[in-house]
């Protein structure tokens, strides 16, 4: 029954997002942003978390090309990425990403490669993890929106 | 009446980044301003009718190719909001440029900044900011810019006022910034259905109402 459907669909929404505000990965700045969205912009959080997608793999790319590049030692390009970085990632309430960009920079201010190195790694799996996430939030909301479209024939 | 709507008041957001431009538009017209977003200082300073010089270039058109959004200083801005880590131009930067323009020092200024550098903070607000917000902007924080907007409107008011000579009675200074006030507390309540059209560009040459 439509009723029912409704109801998993929403009672798997909020399972999601208890999950991912219970480990840290996203924080309130999140709500804030779902928070805006209304009848006038009703695609809000998807348009500003895609933007981010697309902004987070630039990044992600110019990264990995200045640590991989062997001559590499412009730790001051590679701080401007990571500023960028976690500022988007704050913006959008992308916490633990935007932690691992603290020890990113962290290591980046100490020159050290290594640790740089680990970090990037450490940097695309939260990044990845967090991608998948909330394409499945999207998807959920996207069933959540057919399933109020849909009309059932009332039965006597 | 529908005296003195927010949809009246338009902002000038300038950050570098492009999803706290998306999100600072989305704040701002959330809470009924008109806005319009740039990505840089310069950016700002050009549509504020500013050059290098310091000279405001009246009629001359100076639009960008592919943004039909550019207007000339014809265009009023009530406040400026901007980003304070911006590469070329910061927002330091473009405080101070606003604040020596004798023509635009009296617009508003409020810097945003991820980093709590409280000599940071201290040295905008010297300069003459009005506000300093950490990022990320929170709708709650967007709530301390209608006063500022506001004194310079009742200023601006009160000066058409006094160069045109209505005949008319024309409300005290006081009592109108109160109904506006009250209007505002009642809009809080209630949107007077400002549309999304009202945000689009305007058409050359046409000054927003006061």
């Amino acid at each position: 029954m439509l009723g029912l459907a409704a109801d998993r669909l929403r009672a798997d929404t909020n399972r999601l997002l208890a999950f991912l505000f219970h480990q840290g990965i996203l924080d309130e700045q999140f709500l804030q942003l779902q928070q805006l969205e209304d009848e006038t912009s009703p695609n809000f959080v998807s348009e500003v978390v895609n933007i981010y997608f697309h902004e987070s793999e630039k990044l992600l790319r110019n990264l990995r090309s200045l640590l991989m590049d062997k001559e590499f030692s412009d730790y001051n390009k590679m701080g401007i990425h990571l500023n960028q970085f976690m500022g988007s990632s704050s913006s959008i309430g992308a916490k633990r990403i935007r932690n691992v960009c603290v020890a990113f920079r962290a290591a980046s201010e100490q020159n050290n490669r290594a640790g740089c190195l680990r970090a990037l790694e450490l940097l695309e799996h939260e990044y990845c993890f967090l991608k998948n996430k909330l394409h499945e939030l999207f998807q959920i909301q996207q069933q959540r929106a057919l399933a109020a479209a849909v009309r059932y024939p009332m039965q006597n | 009446m529908g005296m003195a709507a927010d949809s009246e008041f338009h902002v000038l957001a300038v950050d570098d980044s492009i999803i706290d431009r998306k999100l600072i538009e989305r704040l701002l017209k959330t809470s009924s301003y008109q806005v319009t977003t740039v990505d840089s200082g310069s950016k700002a300073l050009e549509f504020l009718g500013l050059h290098e010089d310091d000279r405001i270039h009246q009629n001359t058109p100076s639009v960008s190719p592919n943004n039909h959004q550019w207007r000339l200083q014809e265009v009023e801005v009530n406040l400026v909001i901007t980003d304070y880590c911006m590469p070329g131009m910061t927002g330091y930067d473009l405080l101070k440029k606003i604040k020596e323009s004798s023509s635009l020092k009296n617009i508003p200024v409020v810097i945003m900044s991820s980093e709590n550098v409280p000599s940071r903070i201290s040295r905008c607000l010297e300069e003459g900011a009005e506000e300093f917000f950490l990022k990320p902007v929170r709708l709650s924080d967007l709530s301390k810019l209608r006063p500022h907007m506001l004194k310079t409107k009742s200023k601006d008011h009160c000066k058409e006022q006094v160069d045109e000579k209505t005949a008319f009675p024309s409300p005290k200074q006081e009592g109108k910034e109160e109904q506006q006030q009250s209007n505002n507390n009642k809009r809080k309540a209630m949107e007077e259905g400002v549309s999304p059209e009202r945000t689009r560009p305007r058409p050359n040459g046409i000054t927003s109402v006061v």
